[in-house]
């Protein structure tokens, strides 16, 4: 079976800010991690290949020369292969274009049987590009998925947890999964994997490595575009009630009835 | 300090690091309190190759030496010691098999204990024989091709836990010194039981039992070495242990000097934080001087190890020593920053403490250690040819 994660570098939550004056993410010193949620997809795949020795995991990322090193923490953890989709064409993309672009990565790996991505990236948020992803490639996709197991060559037995409970589905292979935390914590790093990691050669694949039209990837092959990005204006004046329920029922009327609030 | 380590040392750190930090240092408190085998960590140590570091490629393991992998326990003891003792201690058990072990043994044991799949323990000690080796009585007697074991173990780490144990017992009393012999027992053996699980000061997520023997039968292929070798086999052995408690000692004292800083620089008292006291500063000074002479001994001392010399005792010692000795002292100055705080539970620093106190007693007392420093001295002055007056 040959799976093929996808992940995304996003700037480590902990330490994210928006620069007042230009409303735009402060990215200068702040660390890229690998998004949360595609680690667990990662897992997921490397779970997969545990239980069975020929299955290969090839990742895949769009983005700068850099997210190599991302690349790389994947094959540290037992990823096989690593594809890096790197072009200035690339640029400004959304959700769209960064789904048409892995779809020709995917496209031209060829004999892909199972895709897997993390359910959305804690920077966008859109959970856009798992579904969109699939709908280029034409395959079923089943998301929030926190378990799957492999039923026969064709088929896979996977477990979806929505709002409104736990689904079990059978899909047919090829398909596109995306998954939840629940799918297991990432494993670390070994010391094997760390060294073949820092050897390991990283294709880059650019537009034309992929065969796309420039026109269709990137900000011009892009269906939304971003106008303005701006931090909400923060929110004075907050009172926290404290002590209990009758106090704190006794303090809002008081507030209310000092805000003169018609029939109080 | 700049050790010039290799990129694949380097390597070794940072992972050991990153499971320090990310999985030990999260529950450590826990395995404290609850006494809890840390089998969940077993596990993740088991995968990420460090289980193999001083074993050759051929039986499975990554092919270092000594000082890989004092650099692997050193990072995963800042975090807790509990556990950097089951890690280690399984290298003490694999260790007589590896020196001296047959073809056969080395192929049968070592590729699981490299791999993690199964823990290997050591077990010498027994109640009457603790400084003194000579004075052990189980007794292992020859009967056709086999041997039947008769005796008890005392505080074994990883014992009950293991699956594989190099066991000394008396072959033939007469022969004195050249009486002892090693054993590979494995756990499931018929004959071989475990005593109760020990309650211990510190060192509480690591597990320390007796070993059992009664009426236990193996066959003589799970000779360790040849009959008659145990003492030498046990020495050996301990020459490429002890830097390895060394390192627990350097971990345990940069861990407590870690959080001995940080706390000061945080701590305000009379309108300050404590750091800016010259007390303080220079208690942090000792600390972090007395913990960076401890690295660069074992550092120096593993290195010159893996170089086979002929002589390895002194040096052995010497990394056993010093650094227990400055775990107690870090450790002990670490609750003393913290004052109160340092004192209490809820803070990682007075377990360190209970903990560093094993390091100046396990795998030969440090007063044993300076008996074979005073002893190795004698000879080799007894060697030279020239005065120094």
């Amino acid at each position: 079976m040959h799976i093929v994660v996808c992940i995304k570098q996003v700037p480590d939550a902990k330490n994210v800010r928006i620069d007042p004056n230009t409303n735009t993410l402060v990215r200068q010193g702040v660390e890229s991690i690998i998004n949360p949620f595609d680690l667990f997809a990662v897992e997921a795949a490397l779970k997969i290949k545990d239980s069975d020795g020929s299955t290969r995991v090839t990742v895949i990322t769009m983005g700068p020369p850099q997210a190599a090193e991302a690349l790389r923490e994947t094959i540290s953890r037992g990823v096989d292969d690593a594809v890096l989709l790197s072009d200035r064409a690339f640029a400004g993309a959304d959700t769209w274009a960064t789904s048409t672009t892995l779809a020709a990565a995917v496209r031209k790996l060829g004999d892909v049987d199972l895709v897997i991505c993390g359910k959305q990236a804690v920077d966008g948020d859109t959970a856009q590009v798992g579904p969109e992803l699939a709908t280029l490639l034409d395959i079923p996709y089943a998301t929030f998925v926190k378990k799957i197991e492999a039923l026969d060559g064709k088929h896979l037995k996977v477990i979806r947890q929505t709002d409104e409970g736990v689904e079990v589905w059978k899909v047919p292979s090829p398909a596109l999964l995306t998954v939840i935390k629940e799918v297991g914590e990432p494993r670390l790093p070994s010391l094997r994997h760390k060294m073949r990691a820092k050897k390991a050669e990283v294709p880059v694949w650019g537009v034309e490595a992929l065969g796309l039209d420039p026109e269709k990837v990137g900000l011009s092959g892009s269906y939304t575009q971003v106008v303005r990005v701006f931090s909400p204006p923060r929110r004075g004046n907050r009172v926290m009630l404290e002590g209990a329920v009758e106090e704190q029922v006794e303090q809002l009327f008081r507030y209310l009835k000092e805000a003169k609030v018609p029939g109080l | 300090m700049h050790y010039f380590l290799t990129e694949e040392q380097q390597m070794i750190q940072d992972l050991a690091a990153q499971i320090a930090r990310e999985k030990i240092r999260p529950q450590r408190a826990q395995l404290d309190e609850g006494e809890e085998f840390p089998w969940e960590l077993v596990k993740v140590l088991a995968q990420s190759d460090l289980y193999g570091l001083y074993i050759p490629e051929a039986y499975g393991g990554m092919g270092g030496g000594i000082f890989e992998n004092c650099l692997a326990v050193e990072k995963l003891a800042e975090a807790c010691i509990g556990v950097a003792t089951t890690f280690a201690a399984s290298g003490l058990g694999a260790y007589p098999i590896l020196l001296y072990g047959s073809e056969e043994l080395k192929r049968r044991y070592l590729p699981d204990i490299a791999g993690g799949q199964r823990l290997a323990a050591f077990g010498v000690t027994e109640s009457g024989a603790g400084s003194d080796v000579s004075g052990i009585q189980t007794t292992a007697v020859k009967d056709g091709d086999d041997y039947i074991l008769n005796g008890t173990k005392q505080w074994i780490t990883n014992g009950g836990d293991a699956e594989i144990y190099s066991v000394l017992a008396i072959t033939d009393r007469s022969k004195g010194p050249r009486g002892a012999t090693f054993f590979v027992l494995e756990k499931g053996d018929p004959g071989f039981t475990f005593g109760k699980k020990e309650k211990k000061l510190g060192l509480r997520a690591s597990s320390t039992r007796e070993l059992v023997f009664q009426d236990c039968r193996v066959s003589r292929d799970r000779i360790i070495g040849r009959e008659g070798m145990g003492f030498i086999v046990a020495m050996k052995t301990f020459d490429k242990s002890r830097p390895g408690i060394g390192a627990l000692g350097v971990g345990l004292a940069q861990g407590a000097l870690d959080l001995a800083v940080e706390y000061a620089r945080k701590r305000i008292q009379f309108g300050k934080p404590i750091i800016s006291f010259q007390a303080i500063q220079h208690k942090l000074a000792n600390m972090a001087t007395q913990t960076e002479a401890a690295r660069a001994l074992v550092y120096a001392g593993a290195r010159f190890l893996d170089s086979e010399p002929a002589d390895m005792s002194k040096v052995a010692a010497m990394c056993k020593l010093f650094p227990g000795d400055v775990a107690m002292y870090v450790a002990t100055e670490a609750v003393q920053v913290l004052g109160g705080y340092g004192y209490m539970q809820d803070y990682p620093v007075e377990k360190m403490m209970r903990d560093a106190k094993i390091l100046q007693i396990y795998e030969g007392t440090n007063e044993i250690q300076r008996n074979i420093i005073g002893q190795e001295l004698n000879k080799e002055y007894g060697r030279l040819k020239e005065s120094f007056f």
